[in-house]
């Protein structure tokens, strides 16, 4: 990780691979959102590498949301740019993979639990013809590895918030993408569940996929991380995650006595 | 049974009764696999606008004497564009920009048509249908508008189906959804249509809304319930049509009652979701909660979960 344009520079890079000697998977550079007359990001410059894990930690409108619709191309930045491997990004590819917050889906569609999956897929399928077997073994694969197998015909809205997500996680799985950013992740599901997406996201890494994912948990943000970035419109620090997460760093992020709160259980 | 057999084909010794049993299944077929996509998309409301919204087209090309096809489809396309543009200006909420536009156009077809002499029989048959008036040629335009639909409703599955369950999604996936979304609404406006003569431009709504509701409530899975839908659809028509030739009844108007009456059943008696039969399986689970294999299922994955 290595940043610009900020007052906190790193220069460590944790994880398995050089940064500066590669060229970053994604990159930012002075990246801005504006919503109207409300600034929502400022002056991002961010890389993120291969066989990286990347948490985005800030309080609500910090702008994590933001800055992960700007990595997948929905959102287009107001300044700035956005790289994936060196190309500038127009529009979202299917090679990044996105897991939104769940609070976006309509529960009581009709669609089972192994179509929500294949949706990974599909629309890169032939319109003409049915799901190809491969396709439909590779999402029971998928639904193995998070343990959801078994729930393969249920009906979407029937799982629990945990299981919901796991089914998420197995579609982005699905798309084969070197890059899997996820809002997040943690929030509202249950213990097991936690853990088994810190198991997934672990193996995607070991394979060299590069990992963000949002967190408002700073304990998640320090245990599960590679690189920590504190964000709060700008980039407040960003590194390895027991160098960032500091008394000092928290309370100019959030503000208060909240960053004490934290900066105690992250520093025990 | 002899008896049964004759009333139920009594009806169909005549052309114009012939010609109206195929119009409703057509149309019953038509609207009850589009509708699925109507209640999924929650447009029900949308349907009720585009319904009306053709009314101007149809009146204008009655009028003038030409196709009153490419007449509907060009008002329902300005008039969903005009409230595209509301709802994305957004200063108004999108029911809100529906709501104004479509007793608009409404009103719009029937100032043009109040201009006419024949007014009251005219707008009559347009407002509820005059399925005994269906000719051969009318007949063939339904069944080859029909088959478009279902065949642009198909090919465009995969799109239409993530763009409803999951919008944020499908926009990750670089799907233009505003495009999918004019598409499906295009294909609705030809849906309401072809059903005009039939069930009229004010009962088209219960025919796409009624049997995709009923249909829901009896599975989970999509391409059944579509399949589940079309036939609720093509049975009210069927059923409606006798009870409308046995009884005197207004035809359109017969059609959506059994829709309706379809409807309360399956949603009283449904195996799943009837209210009904839900107290009735409860009250079994109470006396044998070892037959709930899905309470078992979720009781495994927490096992296996723990043991991660």
């Amino acid at each position: 990780m290595t940043i610009t344009g900020t007052p906190i520079q790193s220069s460590v890079t944790p994880g398995s691979t050089p940064a500066n000697s590669v060229a970053p998977r994604m990159q930012t550079v002075r990246l801005g959102v504006h919503f109207e007359d409300r600034s929502a990001l400022d002056d991002i410059s961010l890389d993120f590498q291969a066989g990286e894990t990347t948490s985005l930690v800030g309080p609500n409108g910090a702008g994590k949301s933001t800055l992960l619709r700007c990595l997948d191309g929905i959102l287009a930045p107001t300044h700035g740019e956005v790289f994936h491997d060196g190309h500038l990004i127009h529009r979202p590819s299917p090679r990044v993979a996105y897991v939104p917050q769940r609070s976006d889906v309509d529960w009581k569609f009709p669609i089972s639990v192994l179509d929500v999956v294949l949706m990974g897929r599909t629309l890169r399928g032939n319109r003409l013809l049915r799901v190809p077997d491969q396709d439909r073994r590779d999402a029971l694969a998928a639904l193995d590895q998070v343990r959801m197998r078994r729930f393969a015909p249920v009906q979407i809205g029937a799982l629990s918030g945990g299981q919901q997500q796991r089914v998420f996680i197995a579609r982005a799985l699905l798309q084969q993408a070197d890059v899997f950013l996820l809002d997040e992740p943690f929030s509202g599901v249950d213990a097991p569940t936690q853990t088994l997406v810190l198991q997934v996201l672990d193996d995607l890494r070991l394979a060299g996929k590069t990992i963000v994912f949002a967190t408002h948990d700073l304990a998640m943000a320090e245990r599960s991380a590679d690189v920590a970035v504190l964000l709060n419109r700008r980039v407040v620090a960003a590194g390895r995650p027991s160098r960032v997460l500091t008394v000092r760093n928290l309370q100019s992020t959030f503000g208060g006595t909240a960053a004490f709160d934290a900066a105690g259980r992250t520093s025990a | 049974m002899t008896t049964l057999v004759s009333y139920l084909s009594e009806p169909l010794q005549h052309a114009f009764m012939r010609n109206a049993f195929a119009a409703i299944v057509l149309v019953g077929v038509i609207c009850g696999a589009v509708g699925v996509f109507v209640i999924l998309r929650g447009l029900a409301f949308m349907g009720d606008a585009m319904a009306h919204a053709v009314f101007p087209g149809v009146v204008i090309s009655y009028v003038l004497g030409g196709s009153y096809l490419v007449g509907a489809i060009v008002s329902a396309t300005v008039v969903s564009l005009a409230i595209g543009a509301v709802t994305q200006s957004g200063l108004l909420r999108n029911d809100t920009a529906i709501g104004v536009f479509f007793v608009g156009a409404f009103a719009l077809g029937v100032a043009i048509i109040s201009t006419q002499q024949s007014y009251a029989r005219d707008v009559t048959n347009l407002l509820f249908g005059s399925i005994l008036g269906v000719s051969r040629e009318d007949l063939f335009l339904t069944a080859l508008v029909g088959c478009c639909v279902l065949v642009a409703l198909w090919l465009s599955r995969r799109e239409i189906v993530i763009g409803s369950f999951d919008r944020t999604f499908a926009r990750s996936q670089g799907l233009n959804l505003w495009g999918w979304d004019q598409l499906f609404l295009l294909l609705l406006s030809l849906t309401i249509v072809i059903s005009l003569q039939t069930v009229g431009n004010i009962l088209v709504l219960a025919m796409l809304v009624t049997p995709a509701a009923a249909a829901r409530l009896l599975t989970e899975r999509l391409s059944p319930m579509i399949t589940v839908s079309a036939v609720i659809g093509a049975a009210s028509g069927l059923i409606g049509l006798y009870i409308s030739y046995y009884f005197g009844v207004s035809s359109g108007a017969s059609i959506i009652l059994v829709a309706t009456a379809i409807f309360i059943v399956v949603f009283l008696f449904a195996p799943r979701t009837g209210i009904i039969t839900t107290r009735i399986a409860r009250r079994l689970h109470f006396e044998h909660p070892e037959r709930d294999q899905f309470l078992d299922l979720e009781l495994d994955e927490e096992a296996a979960g723990s043991r991660a």
